[in-house]
């Protein structure tokens, strides 16, 4: 009897080498005569499993990890095809307790599926919410998305249906709907491992929105670090239009939508939506000042929804399953779940979907298991490379948009990167600074000149030249960048500079009062 | 540091007379007794009905050519009616156009925060003394060149490098010896 086996296609799996290990078990089983099916899915999100076997044995999957090709000889002795006993076997998949514990709504079919066969996307709940937006107006859609209180994933969390109803209202038959999968913050994987694990929850969700506002177009903007992604994209759009879904007739609706996908050229600054516009539009990645809103005059000047990966890949839930299944999770005014993405020095990195409002110790200590490297934790930076970095005091915060905002923080785009207390904060001020300078789109003087200045100041106060003076000069320094800056990439950029100056200001060699009088 | 700023002001001026000579010349006239040219003309072409199509084009040509040659700014200006200014600015606001030549092999090391938290600034470090280039740099010989990156996405299996287009993390100072030694050796093992 065939056999199926699942291995991930993820490329962080592959980095790990999972395509090693899916040759040698074809040829390994080849050669001993058993019958194997390899499925390439996505991860599990259980990173630190990678690459995570999975083997299916009387309906239930078996896991083991992390595999090596050097392995597969040994597994197969042991009775790996039967889901027998080994030193790097987990157990049913579904009920460890790392996966039974989270809340998977935009991942519910992560690691599941085979990312590219629509009949298995189907059957595991797939396009049933755009089947219901196809029979709803598209105020309805709208309303509904409104309803289930999405907020924009990508960092801001502006909600996500008062810029659909922006664009549904705005006149015009020409209307687009762009997908920000720039994901350029270090720490954060989430959207890259939607969009090879699970690529037509996207489609679906950019669909949806299609509908919604009357766009008949979307385009996926995604970096080039992201090859693999953008393949899995590829693939999926023409599956998508061979089944009649994407093109001239969504499912027999009537009503047009297709997608394109457009690459990035290695600047992070084009994360920032009006300057992914330029960039989509074959321009240099500049910023551009606001208003317009991109909802109003957006892509070639067209009313244009701008949603992140995540935003877009939670609205077939919301159509599917109601508003309020969505509303009624996450804390406060953050409804819904984040996609928390757990990295740096780490013990067990990855992915966990919770609600809003869990707490970081839940997520660094609880599913993280602490640092890779056993030593104490000093400092987090949440939210990506202007986000700020807190300390192990303030593990106890929610993660949710407004607690994290009146902590000086934010919960961003839910990237958590961990460093142990071997970490020297001042290097890590200084290489904030650094990249602004570097990824600065350089369209104010205080973001492109005031980082470069901020490097050397940093470096002057680190070689303990005039400490105090130079200190006077960072803090004014940061404040011109602060207020001057017109996007956030100069505006916040002092955020991680100024945490580290105040938290872990001997790393600097200053003291506590120095920094805070 | 990118370098558009006073680029642009520069062609700005350069650039009037330039393309004048060449309407003159005729553009396509040269292109006969220039391949590369022709080549970079047919992949602009393919694509200049799509809306916004110059960064598309230039990763085409990119993957054609593993670089932007030298007509690449006069010829593409030309097909999408751009001035050459304009095209120049792109190509040199973005990090992955190149105009010269790429190494045999590219080492990119990530420098992202998350890498940084497993010792990615040491492996940058081993790297360039390893290679002995720069970051950014190449080989004298051309036949290995070492880019930094902020961020693969890879950032729970760090420190992350690519070799010769290969992601590959968890990645020691041994380990890149290995993967350097292999790609240089033209294998494609891991
Ligand atoms: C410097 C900078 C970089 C950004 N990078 C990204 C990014 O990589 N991905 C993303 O979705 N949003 C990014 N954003 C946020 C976008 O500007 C925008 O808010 C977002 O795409 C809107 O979608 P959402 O509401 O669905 O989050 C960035 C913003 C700034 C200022
Ligand atoms: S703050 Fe920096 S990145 Fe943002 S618009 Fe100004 S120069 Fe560009
Ligand atoms: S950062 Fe743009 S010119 Fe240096
Ligand atoms: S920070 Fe290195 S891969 Fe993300």
């Amino acid at each position: 009897m065939t056999v199926t086996v699942y291995i991930p296609r993820d490329s962080s799996a592959r980095a790990v080498g999972a395509d090693e290990v899916a040759v040698a078990l074809t040829a390994e089983a080849a050669r001993r005569g058993d019958e194997i099916r390899i499925v390439r899915n996505g991860s599990r999100g259980m990173l630190w499993l990678e690459p995570f076997v999975e083997v299916e044995v009387d309906g239930t999957r078996v896991g083991y990890g992390p595999v090596q090709a050097g392995d597969v000889a040994a597994l197969l002795d042991a009775g790996l095809l039967t889901g027998a006993d080994h030193g790097l076997k987990h157990g049913a998949v579904d009920d460890l307790p790392w996966l039974a514990r989270q809340d998977r709504l935009t991942y519910a079919r992560m690691g599941v599926i085979d990312p590219l066969d629509l009949a298995d996307y189907e059957t595991h709940g797939g396009l049933a919410g755009l089947r219901n937006a196809v029979a709803m107006t598209p105020q309805e859609v709208v309303d509904a998305v409104s309803a289930s209180g999405l907020r924009g994933r990508g960092g801001a969390g502006f909600p996500a249906g008062r810029k659909w109803q922006t664009v549904l209202s705005a006149p015009g038959d020409t209307k687009y709907i762009c997908c920000n999968a720039d994901e350029g913050d270090s720490g954060t994987y989430a959207d890259r491992m939607l969009m090879e694990g699970d690529p037509f929850t996207l489609l679906e969700g950019m669909t949806i929105a299609g509908l919604a506002v009357g766009a008949t177009h979307g385009y996926i903007y995604i970096r080039s670090e992201y090859p693999d992604a953008r393949d899995i994209l590829n693939a999926a759009i023409g599956a998508a239009r061979t089944f009649g879904w994407l093109g001239t007739d969504v499912l027999g609706s009537g009503r047009a939508f297709d997608i394109n996908v457009r690459m990035g050229a290695g600047a992070y600054i084009c994360g920032e939506e009006t300057s992914m516009l330029d960039s989509l539009e074959g321009k240099r990645g500049m910023v551009r000042a606001k208003p317009p809103l991109p909802a109003l005059e957006g892509l070639f000047g067209k009313p244009t929804v701008v949603n992140n990966v995540l935003t877009l890949g939670s609205v077939p839930f919301v159509l599917a399953e109601g508003a309020d299944a969505h509303a009624s999770r996450g804390l406060d005014r953050s409804l819904g779940t984040q996609v928390f993405q757990l990295a740096g020095n780490i013990k067990q990195g990855g992915v966990v979907e919770l609600g809003f409002g869990v707490t970081l110790r839940e997520l660094v200590e609880d599913f993280g298991g602490g640092t890779a490297s056993g030593r104490p934790i000093r400092a987090i930076q949440v939210g990506g490379p202007l986000g700020s970095y807190l300390t192990p005091d303030q593990l106890d915060l929610p993660m949710e948009y407004e607690t994290f905002a009146a902590a000086g923080a934010m919960v961003g785009h839910g990237g958590i990167v961990v460093h142990d207390d071997t970490v020297d904060m001042a290097k890590l001020a200084r290489f904030a600074m650094e990249f602004c300078s570097e990824e600065s789109c350089g369209k104010c003087t205080p973001c492109r000149v005031g980082s470069t200045r901020g490097v050397e100041v940093i470096d002057r106060i680190t070689a303990g030249d005039d400490r105090a003076g130079n200190l006077t000069l960072l803090l004014d320094l940061c404040d011109v960048m602060t207020d001057g800056s017109l996007c956030a990439m100069g505006g916040l950029t002092p955020m991680p500079v100024l945490s580290a100056l105040t938290k872990f200001p001997e790393d600097f060699g200053l003291t506590a009062q120095e920094v805070t009088s | 540091m990118r370098s558009w700023s006073f680029d642009v002001k520069r062609l700005t001026l350069g650039e009037m007379t330039e393309r004048s000579l060449s309407e003159i010349a005729g553009g396509a006239s040269l292109e006969a007794a220039d391949p590369t040219s022709a080549r970079v003309r047919a992949v602009a072409e393919a694509r200049s009905a799509e809306p916004g199509p110059l960064l598309e084009i230039l990763h085409d040509v990119q993957n054609e050519f593993g670089h932007l040659p030298e007509s690449t700014t006069p010829v593409v200006a030309e097909v999408l009616n751009l001035s050459r200014a304009e095209v120049h600015g792109v190509i040199s606001f973005y990090s992955d156009f190149h105009t010269a030549p790429p190494a045999e092999v590219t080492v990119a090391i990530c420098r992202g925060e998350a890498c940084q938290a497993v010792g990615a600034e040491a492996l940058a470090d081993y790297a360039k003394s390893r290679l002995g280039v720069d970051v950014g740099a190449h080989a004298k010989d051309g036949s290995v060149g070492l880019e930094q990156i902020f961020c693969f996405g890879n950032c729970a299996l760090g420190p992350t490098a690519s070799v010769a287009g290969r992601l590959h993390g968890r990645v020691t100072a041994e380990r890149l010896d290995a993967l350097i030694d292999d790609a240089q050796a033209g294998g494609s093992s891991s």
